[in-house]
């Protein structure tokens, strides 16, 4: 296994897809609009009647091989030994390569200041005691941060699902609990 | 959004791992060094609680972060989340509340009508020549026309214990009083029918929903409509301790699609068709709790009905069809609810074998033009099967819980003089001929003496955007001779204020004191703290009524020598008095919070229990499935027993033809009812669109995302289309709350669904069928 990292477990069995966590996000970011730092997809699959929705709240994945990181030539973002993906906005050009690089689209171009932001795990919350804002928020308690050793353990946990981008590129270190519909085919 | 303030500016580019972490509670990774070195940035913040206050069924803990005179973050209850007293986390729409007290098109000043009414003009004048106008106009019109012709209309966009509605109650009823009205726009038929079945309203609460083994969600979606503030909560809970739930709706729902483990997609307006079939393959296969029937109800069977009721007007004589000769098989069910008949089989064996089982009924199935039904066939199966009064059955009726009455009161209105009552949803008529209006029309003590002539819309969106048929409306709003007079307060120029003759700025609930009561059944109540200085000249509604008070002479009488916080701490004392434990003021400004531990509570669990001494309040002491009250009413659209009646604009109305598609107005997670409409934050997270089967759109060259127009003889308005498999064919739906927004031709382009909905009324609530309507649908 790669090396132990902090990361995001997201339940999606618990998911009502109210993006309470997106508008936390977005609130203490002070995201303008159109940046959504955590956002929340929904997947629709099957026939009707027999169709099936899945619902993913995703931010950064704070990788294990991050594509941001390779392709920023400014050298704005930074894995920490946390695991963390971390972006300096005094570094960044604003170019966008990392917003193009990224599988999962998670950083967000702001127009106004011409620079990227990205989810950086609420680290400043984190270091003051709290929770990071979707975790806090999410009425059904179905997001949580910690460890990935711990969260990989857990039964049914998987990246691998059915419409997001293959984990191998990047290889995420956020986990999803998802129904078996979900999964990857 | 004008405010930028970067507080995370700083960044820690090397953090190490610190140990692993307990991920629900706190996050212990951190040093006291690193805590004490990280507080750099909020110098000078506060943390206060503070309220969100609009009209959905929770009521969440909302702290407000204020630097220098700026919320300048918002974060909920950070409480230890426990099991028997879980935290109150805020939803989106309380999350993004910076987004909406900051938006740049907050009404700031006092203003007067300068145009025609509707035009939308207006011109700023100061308080005290809007509250001399108001004082003006409503001693005219009260001395002219009576106590009868003066409105407080239904206003639910601060529902605080000092809503400007209440503040206007107080002042007419010193003036003579004004006409009342009953029911709501939430739940006219549920609040009126279920009390004829078992003799008030009430039910289990969402704790308890755990015990339940199967959960049937029909035409109820938690996930979106928010009932109380930890509803999906307990739902996700529910499913955990292993409960099946089956969803009951025309639409694939956020419910379902995160709890549902099945989906039966219904015909909308059909449910009592469904239940009535549920009741027939129950009966016939002998399923039914018939010691429970014999113990508790009347009028299931001819053994046990009230005397002096022909033969054969028992329920099952109705289902069985003995009477009428039409038995109620599912596969006449299948015709008419679009429903298979074996799935229908299956819901009714899986329904009455399945113990604990719950029937928790949304309110949309009964905002349906034969909504009454519904209700009460509900509650048949819920006592069919014998899920009345036990831990884990049970019939939601709408809220899935009840109000325990932790309820600290509001500014006390006092009585009002005038007994008269309309319907809630009959203004409009008492506008045009409330004189006319008889108990046909659904008139209490009547009969009015006046139409209505002037008009309180205070923090509400239904004098235009939520009552049914704009158009119509607006065309009785612009002849000045019938409502003389209009007054409107309101945060925003919603559609509503548009049509003010006065209009008037409202303060923002986080610019002032006050208390928010849940709807159901968790015991708090939440204090708000004025944690900002409201934008220009914004008042609070009891504040500008105070300066309208003493212009008539009633100053004193009207304020007592208080101001709105007087009362509040008023309220606080007499709720001390009454429960020892109740927080002082000062404690309730620390904590925003006052709450006791959960407790699962059983409706009607007495009456169940011990029924010698606590017979059911009907006047039959018993769960009435017959009502002779109802029957004697000899209306075939009352009938003494639950039946299915074809709606007016149901599926089986001839104007089908015409206007082929089914279109209801479903509370989507963006808005509660109008409010939140105009916040951009909230367009992003759920655009408003109309759900459209890929089956109906393909028929009109519709693909996801075009233009659509939707029409039908009442108005038409545009809309962009979202094409689903997640809604069955033959019906689509706009999510109701949307800003009546027309272009030069009154198309509404916003997609206001109230363009297309009917003013008649339910049968015998009188009550809003605004989900039935037929429309047609083009591409633009």
């Amino acid at each position: 296994m790669a090396k132990d990292q902090k990361a995001f477990y997201v339940d999606t069995t618990k998911c009502i897809n109210c993006k309470t966590c997106e508008i936390a996000c977005k609130d203490i970011n002070n995201a303008a609009l159109g940046q959504r730092i955590r956002k929340v997809r929904s997947f629709e699959v099957g026939e009707y009647p027999n169709i099936f929705v899945y619902n993913i709240s995703m931010s950064c994945n704070h990788c294990e091989d991050p594509q941001c990181v390779k392709a920023c030539p400014a050298g704005a973002y930074t894995k920490r030994e946390d695991g963390i993906v971390v972006h300096n906005p005094d570094v960044c050009i604003g170019c966008r390569y990392c917003t193009w690089a990224c599988p999962y689209g998670a950083p967000q171009f702001d127009e106004e200041v011409g620079k990227v932001r990205k989810c950086n795990m609420c680290i400043d919350n984190v270091e003051e005691g709290e929770l990071p804002a979707c975790v806090s928020a999410c009425p059904t308690r179905a997001i949580e941060i910690g460890m990935l050793s711990d969260f990989e353990n857990r039964p049914g946990s998987t990246i691998s699902i059915h419409n997001l981008p293959s984990p191998n590129i990047s290889k995420p270190s956020t986990r999803y609990k998802v129904k078996p519909e979900a999964m990857k085919r | 959004m004008s405010i930028n303030l970067n507080r995370r500016a700083f960044l820690k580019l090397s953090g190490g791992v610190a140990g692993t972490v307990a991920v629900s509670g706190t996050w212990d990774v951190l040093t006291k060094e690193q805590i004490a070195s990280a507080v750099t940035t909020d110098e000078g913040t506060q943390v206060i609680p503070v309220l969100c206050n609009h009209n959905c069924g929770g009521r969440c803990q909302i702290k407000a972060h204020v630097k220098d005179g700026v919320v300048v973050r918002i974060t909920t209850d950070d409480r230890p989340d426990l099991e028997n007293n879980p935290q109150l986390r805020a939803c989106l729409k309380g999350r993004a509340t910076r987004n909406r007290i900051y938006h740049p098109d907050r009404l700031k000043y006092p203003m007067k009508r300068v145009g025609k009414r509707g035009e939308g003009k207006f011109k700023r004048i100061t308080w005290d020549e809007a509250t001399d106008l108001i004082a003006k106009n409503l001693k005219k019109i009260v001395d002219q026309y009576g106590p009868h012709s003066v409105y407080v209309n239904y206003a639910t966009g601060d529902e605080g214990a000092m809503a400007g509605r209440t503040s206007a109650k107080r002042l007419m009823n010193l003036m003579g009083g004004y006409l009342g009205y009953y029911g709501s726009y939430s739940s006219a038929c549920l609040k009126y029918t279920a009390p004829f079945v078992t003799g008030y309203r009430d039910t289990n609460t969402y704790q308890t929903l755990h015990h339940s083994k199967l959960i049937i969600l029909s035409g109820f979606n938690p996930a979106e409509t928010v009932f109380e503030t930890n509803s999906n909560y307990y739902l996700a809970k529910a499913k955990k301790a292993g409960a099946k739930v089956i969803v009951i709706d025309p639409r694939y729902t956020e419910s379902a699609a995160t709890f549902g483990d099945q989906w039966i997609p219904i015909v909308p307006a059909t449910d009592t068709a469904l239940f009535s079939a549920m009741a027939y393959v129950i009966i016939t296969e002998n399923l039914h709790d018939q010691a429970f029937l014999d113990k508790y109800t009347i009028g299931f069977d001819e053994e046990h009905m009230p005397e002096g009721v022909p033969a054969g007007n028992s329920y099952k004589s109705y289902i069985l069809g003995t009477t009428d000769g039409k038995p109620k098989t599912p596969e006449w069910a299948a015709a008419i609810t679009g429903i298979d008949a074996n799935t229908i089989i299956n819901l009714a064996r899986e329904y009455a074998t399945t113990k604990p089982a719950q029937l928790l009924q949304g309110l949309g199935p009964q905002r349906h033009a034969q909504g009454e039904s519904s209700t009460r066939a509900g509650i048949v199966l819920a006592a069919m099967t014998g899920s009345i009064g036990i831990l884990g059955g049970g019939w939601g009726g709408g809220e899935g819980g009840r109000k325990l009455g932790l309820d600290v009161g509001e500014l006390p209105t006092g009585d009002n003089p005038v007994e008269t009552q309309i319907s809630v949803f009959m203004w409009t008529d008492a506008v045009v001929r409330g004189t006319e209006m008889t108990e046909k029309d659904g008139v209490q003590n009547g009969p009015l003496k006046s139409n209505l002539k002037f008009m309180w819309n205070l923090g509400s969106n239904t004098l235009v955007n939520q009552h049914a048929d704009i158009n119509k409306t607006i065309k009785i709003l612009e002849d000045e001779s019938k409502l003389e007079y209009i007054v409107v307060s309101d945060q925003f120029m919603t559609p509503s204020a548009k049509y003010a003759d006065i209009l008037l700025p409202s303060d923002h609930a986080f610019e002032r004191y006050d208390f928010g009561f849940p709807w159901t059944g968790e015991e708090y109540i939440l204090f708000g703290n004025k944690a900002v200085e409201p934008p220009g000249e914004c008042k609070h509604d009891y504040w500008w009524m105070s300066k309208v008070a003493e212009k008539l002479g009633l100053g004193e009488k009207f304020t007592e020598g208080k101001t709105q916080e007087d009362w509040m701490k008023q309220l606080v004392e007499d709720a001390q008095k009454a429960d020892s434990q109740f927080p002082s003021w000062e404690e309730l400004k620390k904590k925003g919070l006052y709450r006791k531990d959960t407790i699962e509570y059983v409706a009607f669990e007495k009456e169940i229990k011990d029924p010698a001494n606590n017979p059911f309040q009907t006047p039959s002491g018993k769960i009435e499935i017959f009502s002779k009250t109802l029957f004697d009413m000899k209306n075939d659209e009352i009938p003494g027993v639950p039946k299915y009646t074809p709606a007016a604009e149901g599926p089986e109305d001839p104007l089908k033809e015409k206007y082929p598609l089914q279109c209801f107005g479903p509370h989507i997670k963006r808005r509660t009812h109008s409010t939140w409409d105009e916040t951009p934050w909230m367009e992003e997270a759920e655009p408003q669109t109309m759900w459209i089967n890929p089956e109906d759109a393909q028929a009109r060259g519709l693909q996801d995302g075009d233009k659509a127009k939707v029409y039908n003889d009442r108005g038409a308005l545009v809309i962009p289309v979202r094409v689903t498999k997640r809604i069955r064919p033959g019906v689509v739906s706009i999510p109701q709350g949307a800003w009546y927004t027309p272009d030069d031709k009154g198309v509404c382009q916003r997609g206001c669904i109230n363009i297309l909905t009917s003013q008649r009324p339910t049968p015998l609530a009188h009550g809003n069928g605004q989900h039935t309507n037929l429309v047609q649908v083009k591409k633009l």
